[in-house]
């Protein structure tokens, strides 16, 4: 056993921390409340091989590990969860199904400009019938001679509308060509093909300028060897990849609850409570010491679950140990936070406004509470 | 023992709730969340049907019912538009204050115009640094001929850019009355005084609320609020007020989104049925039923005990805290089932979810209720 992180992984959590405190920290309010996607922020992350932390030299990354990238990913959410959100659908999403799944042709094409950072990548599985029940999709790919034509529209799809959004891989029923079963591909489609349109943003309680629409295709065409990976195994590819951004969502609820307590802390300390009066007041102070607890329990375990993934062990109870604990923690811990404050953390001048609003997403997306519980019970039981 | 409601109870319920059904308009409301903008169309049509300041006598225009009745319409509004039902409860704060300690002019100067749609009063009682307790007023008042200076800044006060009079808690600070409190009932047009509204807030959005800097203003004697001896009582009746309050608001805010996550999970399909079959979001669901109903019957024991004048304020500041906590909780988790539609603000849930965790504030705000609670209750030590 060994807990200590090496050089490396040091080096990265160093250079994200610094980044988010001295680049991010003094934009993020700002970002939240014009709802404008932050191009110059993510641009600098790419420069910094963000996006390429876990992916090879040979496809420009930074043939680091997955401790390493959810380390970086918790570093910037401890400033604002939104950039650790972008860099998680980028990185888990659509650049790990590539890396995976893609020929070299479409990781030299798609993969490469997605891991320099130059590009944004987005993954459409959700449908506005299909929530949790994620295979019920309709959305349909039908092959017609060396085009697939797909039709049907998605919901929630995060990286989309972008200037530099340059694909999104959709998750389509389709019939195999031997038995005409029906099953589930994943297609690359570039943001530039006929018949794609990004429809609405959505107005939401938080996250204001993260990049959300539904997304139409209406006999959109694309190229045959879009297809990314087997025919018939894009649900479970796409299963796959769900899995890395699960253990990825325990490192942004993690850091959005650090976020949380930092507030708390700096709050509580200027208000004059000397080590003396921890006899005169200690409700507040407990909650702290709770709180300091629940977060690195947070912490250990989106670690484990990655450590896991680097070993190439099974690690499929702890990525969702991790997605579950650390999601539902963060949610009490930003209300636990906002009473601290109270009255004053209500105003939106005060971070933990923002940081109340955006946690309870972190319980719904990248699959809810309840389909945690049911992958985890199914590991369990069966 | 009579857990059952009178038959006038009964009606004042139904027609709080055809009212809100009918004059909640949904389109003036998401306009006034959005600029956070008090409602003033809805107000007025509350006051024209006598549902603000319903415990004031009939004499000064209102309807002389108890805080049980008023806790009925307040929750009910609530569970119709949290924003709404937040911003016509708070609308006639302070009323009982002026009905206990304010002389016949000051009654029918002010009353009347709570319940006729003329004026909201403000409450500036809270100030900075408070987390360590309500008992010290900063904001001072200082006898000066026939009249009192008044120094200080209060926080978060409620309506403040609504034309009524505010109700300033000060510290006396000479006199044989020095070191206790009073409350003056002054008009805003004052000279030295400076208010500054504030700007996007989590929830809540729709009550106007800021500071309020009192700089050497000098106010007549006839502002103050009964003889100068009531301090410590009269914070308590204000603390008793704005605790039934919260209490009645919160629930009829948890009530409220459990109402749409019920009906949510009645038509949401996944996996081939509703996703209310599932034991899982059942079990949510009923979970949140009966918070509800604890909240609900905390709160009506609460009000029950004030309308008997037992001066009992222990229950009311148990009410407070299990309705902010219910609300928080039932509204999160009915955000929780709309699942990704939760979020988005056209589903209404999550307002809901802001305005929730915005009753922590009424009263006294976090902690330092708790605080204040234990006091009340168990005793210093």
């Amino acid at each position: 056993m060994d807990f200590s992180l090496n050089r490396n992984q040091k080096a990265i959590k160093e250079m994200s921390r610094r980044f988010a405190r001295d680049v991010i920290a003094p934009v993020a309010e700002e970002f939240e409340r014009t709802g404008k996607h932050p191009y110059d922020i993510l641009s600098q992350m790419g420069d910094l091989g963000m996006m390429g932390i876990p992916f090879p030299k040979t496809y420009g990354g930074g043939g680091g590990d997955w401790v390493s990238f959810n380390l970086c990913v918790e570093e910037l959410s401890r400033v604002d969860m939104l950039p650790g959100v972008i860099l998680d659908v980028t990185v888990t999403g659509a650049a790990q199904e590539l890396f995976l799944y893609g020929t070299e042709e479409q990781k030299q094409r798609w993969l490469i400009p997605i891991v320099r950072g130059k590009t944004l990548g987005a993954i459409g599985l959700t449908e506005p019938d299909a929530g949790s029940d994620a295979s019920s999709i309709r959305t349909s790919a039908v092959l017609d001679g060396d085009e697939w034509i797909i039709n049907g529209s998605k919901q929630f799809i995060t990286n989309t509308g972008l200037k530099n959004n340059s694909i999104v891989i959709v998750a389509a029923k389709t019939r195999r060509k031997s038995d005409g079963k029906e099953t589930i591909c994943t297609i690359i489609v570039p943001t530039d093909s006929p018949g794609y349109k990004v429809g609405q943003k959505y107005e939401k309680l938080g996250m204001r300028a993260s990049s959300t629409h539904e997304l139409f295709f209406d006999d959109c065409r694309v190229p045959r060897d879009c297809l990314l990976g087997e025919i018939e195994k894009g649900f479970s590819q796409r299963l796959s990849s769900l899995q890395a951004g699960r253990i990825a969502m325990g490192a942004i609820a993690t850091g959005l609850a650090q976020a949380c307590f930092d507030q708390a802390i700096s709050f509580v300390k200027k208000n004059g409570k000397s080590q003396t009066s921890l006899f005169d007041s200690q409700t507040i102070p407990f909650n702290l010491a709770d709180i300091a607890m629940r977060i690195e329990l947070s912490r250990n375990m989106y670690l484990k679950a990655a450590w896991l993934k680097d070993q190439g062990e099974n690690h499929t109870l702890e990525a969702h140990f991790a997605k579950l604990y650390a999601t539902e923690t963060a949610t009490k811990i930003a209300a636990e936070v906002l009473k601290i404050f109270s009255p004053h953390g209500y105003l939106e001048q005060y971070p933990i406004a923002r940081f109340f609003r955006q946690a309870k997403l972190n319980e719904i997306v990248e699959g809810t509470s309840e389909m945690q519980r049911l992958i985890i019970a199914r590991e369990l039981l069966f | 023992m009579n857990f059952s409601m009178s038959k006038e109870q009964v009606d004042i319920l139904d027609a709080a709730a055809s009212f809100a059904k009918g004059e909640f308009d949904p389109d003036l409301i998401e306009e006034c969340e959005r600029k956070c903008k008090f409602p003033v169309e809805i107000w007025k049509k509350a006051c024209e049907l006598g549902y603000i300041g319903m415990c004031i006598p009939e004499k000064y225009g209102g309807q002389e019912l108890g805080l049980l009745e008023s806790s009925l319409v307040f929750e009910t509004f609530c569970r119709q538009d949290s924003g709404t039902g937040l911003a016509l409860a708070l609308s006639d704060l302070g009323s009982e204050i002026i009905l206990r300690y304010g002389n016949e002019e000051q009654k029918k100067k002010y009353l009347p115009s709570i319940c006729g749609g003329k004026g909201v009063i403000s409450l500036a009682y809270l100030e900075k640094g408070q987390e360590n307790g309500m008992g010290f007023f900063e904001t001072t008042a200082t006898k000066k001929g026939d009249g009192y200076v008044i120094n200080g800044t209060k926080i978060f006060v409620s309506n403040i850019t609504q034309s009524g009079p505010v109700i300033v808690l000060c510290r006396l600070t000479e006199g044989s009355r020095a070191g206790e409190n009073a409350a003056f009932l002054i008009k805003k047009d004052l000279k030295g005084l400076a208010s500054s509204l504030f700007g996007d807030r989590v929830g809540m959005r729709m009550v106007p609320v800021g500071n309020l800097a009192f700089m050497d203003v000098l106010v007549p004697d006839e502002c103050l609020l009964g003889d100068g001896r009531d301090g410590q009582s009269q914070l308590n009746i204000l603390l008793n007020e704005m605790n039934v309050k919260a209490a009645a608001t919160g629930t009829g805010i948890a009530q409220g989104a459990f109402d749409m996550a019920l009906a949510y999970a009645r038509r949401r399909e996944q996996f081939g049925r509703k996703i209310g079959s599932f034991e899982a979001i059942r079990g949510k669901l009923t979970d949140m039923l009966i918070r509800i109903e604890l909240s609900r019957l905390m709160t009506y024991k609460a009000a029950w005990d004030l309308d008997g004048n037992s001066g009992n304020s222990v229950p009311a500041a148990m009410a407070k805290k299990v309705a902010a906590e219910t609300a928080m909780e039932v509204a999160r988790d009915s955000l929780h089932i709309f699942g990704g539609y939760g979020y988005i603000v056209d589903y209404r849930i999550e307002r809901f979810y802001r305005d929730a965790s915005m009753i922590d504030i009424i009263g006294l705000p976090g902690h330092s209720h708790e605080s204040f609670f234990a006091d009340q209750a168990i005793g210093k030590m």
